[in-house]
């Protein structure tokens, strides 16, 4: 079996998010990119999978200019067999993005596709439920436990009500949550291999796909700043402020 | 065709707010709208529905494979009754997060995620990078809007409505390849995080699962819910669906304590709509006191059963 793994480069999420004063974007400059962290999750799931004889190769995807090379040779280093970078300089909608994994799984027939249940730039969460109505695939998203046996996965899903199991048949498309597992660290020696791995790129519309993306995103605003806060001295004040707003 | 379809979150016994929350979103895009319930003897969950101010018709969808969400089996009823309307509407809980993208697809639209706040039809506001940014989304006019709502911006509507409730069979049978398990709800009785009205949330400084008691004792004192940071879920203090944050539950409680946590952006993001956000920490530069509207350094192992005996 194949699997198959979206990785998404992202501003690293230690960086402080800083929107341009005139509002077309947020601030990229100079700034530190990393793997999507629930990509890196979902990348050190399908590298456990292989590693316990369930699955033959790890390729990792990822869609965008040739930056995103960066992230997906760190994905080679942590393991991952080979990559594909789907060449484009759109900034793609996830249905875009969906259908573009649709070409790749047509190529690649993959048993498995692992996602990040969301990308924390856009936020969106929907590229792995798009994907898996395209391909007219079981989804079992927001994934914290996952478990293979023949042709069904088992899949623990972190709900708000708590932890949902549900099974599906494979082919499918699992999205990931933070605590599925903790990715290994990436060593120098790895790096190095890394290099010598398949990268191939396609272009967007080799594969045949034209952008959707019809929703504009625009006017960049920083979130209204909450009024500045007092410090108290000690227990007793705070429940007498509590009990004066009426909040006890 | 001007007319938004909402689709009803519920557990099988009640309607969860969220349905109503999304229905104040539909009045704000000036629109009617429907609610459709799917499940498994919805009769009850439909009269909830239908109490809604201002809903149109409650579609009940009542069949035995719609019983729990899942979203293969939601996402077609919702497709199939999908051409009668300009707007569907969803929650941004997990029910509708993953339920909606499956039946944006399904109608070949993209999905509008998190609106925040309407300006007209096809344009909305949403937060994205964590709440750090706000960004207007205008969708094509005239072309269909599949869209969440989040929730931790809306007030739900009032609850004097009279709807009419039209049943109508399933339109495609079970999904052969997903299976529904089994739920194992972490919580007991304590209020839902996301309607709560006050919050008391603990963080990695708790650093027991046993120390957790003082968070639940004191939100009990005070009919508050129990949340915690992802730290606090990770080392096992707690269950997953207390958690607060960017991935974990948005919500807008007038009142949020955070006790023993540093105040990280994916947490920040979560509580941002509180009302009142009061931080406990013990160190004084903690971030947490940049947003807190009142802060006491000091350890949270002597504050909280201080607190315990002034409030009981
Ligand atoms: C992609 C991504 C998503 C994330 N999503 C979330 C999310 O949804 N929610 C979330 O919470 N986090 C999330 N995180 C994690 C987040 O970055 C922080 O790591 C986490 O919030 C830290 O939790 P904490 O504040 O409990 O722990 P810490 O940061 O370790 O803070 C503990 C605090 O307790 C204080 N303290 C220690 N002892 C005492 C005492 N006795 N009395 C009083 N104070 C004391 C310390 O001064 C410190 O400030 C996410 C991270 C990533 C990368």
């Amino acid at each position: 079996m194949k699997i198959l793994v979206g990785i998404k480069r992202v501003v690293d999420y230690n960086v402080r998010i800083r929107v341009k004063s005139d509002g077309s974007g947020v601030d990229t400059d100079g700034v530190k990119m990393s793997i999507n962290p629930f990509d890196e999750i979902a990348l050190e799931e399908a590298l456990r999978i292989r590693e316990a004889g369930l699955a033959e190769e790890v390729i990792v995807v990822s869609l965008g200019g040739n930056e995103c090379q960066q992230q997906l040779r760190t994905g080679l280093a942590m393991g991952a067999d080979r990559a594909i970078q789907v060449d484009t300089s759109e900034n793609l909608q996830p249905l875009t993005i969906a259908r573009t994994f649709l070409k790749v799984i047509e190529k690649e027939q993959p048993g498995l596709v692992l996602l990040g249940k969301q990308a924390i730039d856009g936020d969106n969460s929907q590229t792995a439920q798009m994907l898996a109505a395209l391909w007219d695939r079981p989804q079992a998203t927001f994934a914290s436990g996952l478990n293979l046996s023949g042709d069904t996965a088992t899949v623990v899903r972190e709900v708000d009500a708590g932890l949902e199991t549900i099974e599906v048949d494979l082919p499918a498309v699992v999205s990931v949550d933070l605590r599925l597992n903790e990715p290994r660290f990436v060593k120098l020696p790895d790096i190095m291999k890394a290099k010598r791995k398949p990268l191939d790129v396609i272009s967007l519309g080799d594969l045949g796909v034209t952008s959707e993306n019809d929703l504009e995103i625009s006017h960049y605003t920083p979130p209204p700043a909450r009024d500045k806060g007092h410090m108290v001295e000690d227990t007793a004040q705070l429940v007498a402020e509590l009990k004066s707003r009426g909040l006890v | 065709m001007n007319r938004t379809l909402i689709i009803a979150e519920h557990d099988g016994t009640s309607l969860n707010p969220s349905t109503s929350k999304c229905a104040r979103c539909a009045t704000a895009i000036g629109q009617d709208f429907d609610i459709v319930v799917m499940g498994s003897s919805t009769n009850e969950i439909a009269t909830q529905a239908a109490a809604i101010d201002g809903a149109g018709t409650v579609i009940s969808v009542d069949a035995e494979h719609l019983a729990n969400p899942l979203a293969a089996n939601h996402a077609s009823e919702v497709v199939a009754m999908a051409d009668g309307y300009s707007h569907i509407l969803g929650p941004s809980t997990t029910y509708g997060r993953d339920l909606m993208p499956r039946i944006a697809a399904l109608l070949g639209v993209n999905q509008v995620s998190d609106i925040s706040a309407v300006e007209d039809g096809y344009h909305f506001k949403r937060p994205i990078y964590a709440g750090n940014a706000i960004v207007d989304v205008h969708a094509p006019e005239g072309s269909k809007v599949v869209a969440t709502v989040r929730v931790a911006s809306w007030k739900a509507l009032g609850d004097g409505g009279n709807a009419a409730v039209e049943s109508k069979s399933a339109s495609s049978a079970a999904s052969s390849h997903t299976r529904y398990v089994n739920l194992e709800s972490g919580g007991g009785e304590r209020p839902d995080l996301q309607t709560a009205t006050s919050v008391i949330s603990g963080g990695r400084a708790m650093a027991s699962k046993e120390n957790f008691d003082l968070i639940y004792e004191l939100a009990d004192l005070i009919g508050a819910g129990a949340g915690a940071s992802r730290a606090a879920v990770d080392a096992g203090y707690c269950p997953n669906d207390m958690q607060v944050g960017q991935t974990g539950k948005i919500i807008s409680p007038d009142l949020y304590i955070a006790f023993g946590i540093s105040g990280a952006i994916q947490h920040i993001t979560g509580i941002k709509d509180a009302g009142t956000i009061v931080a406990v920490n013990k160190d004084a530069d903690a971030p947490i006191f940049e947003v807190a509207d009142i802060g006491l350094a000091a350890d949270l192992f002597t504050v909280i059963p201080e607190m315990k005996q002034l409030l009981g």
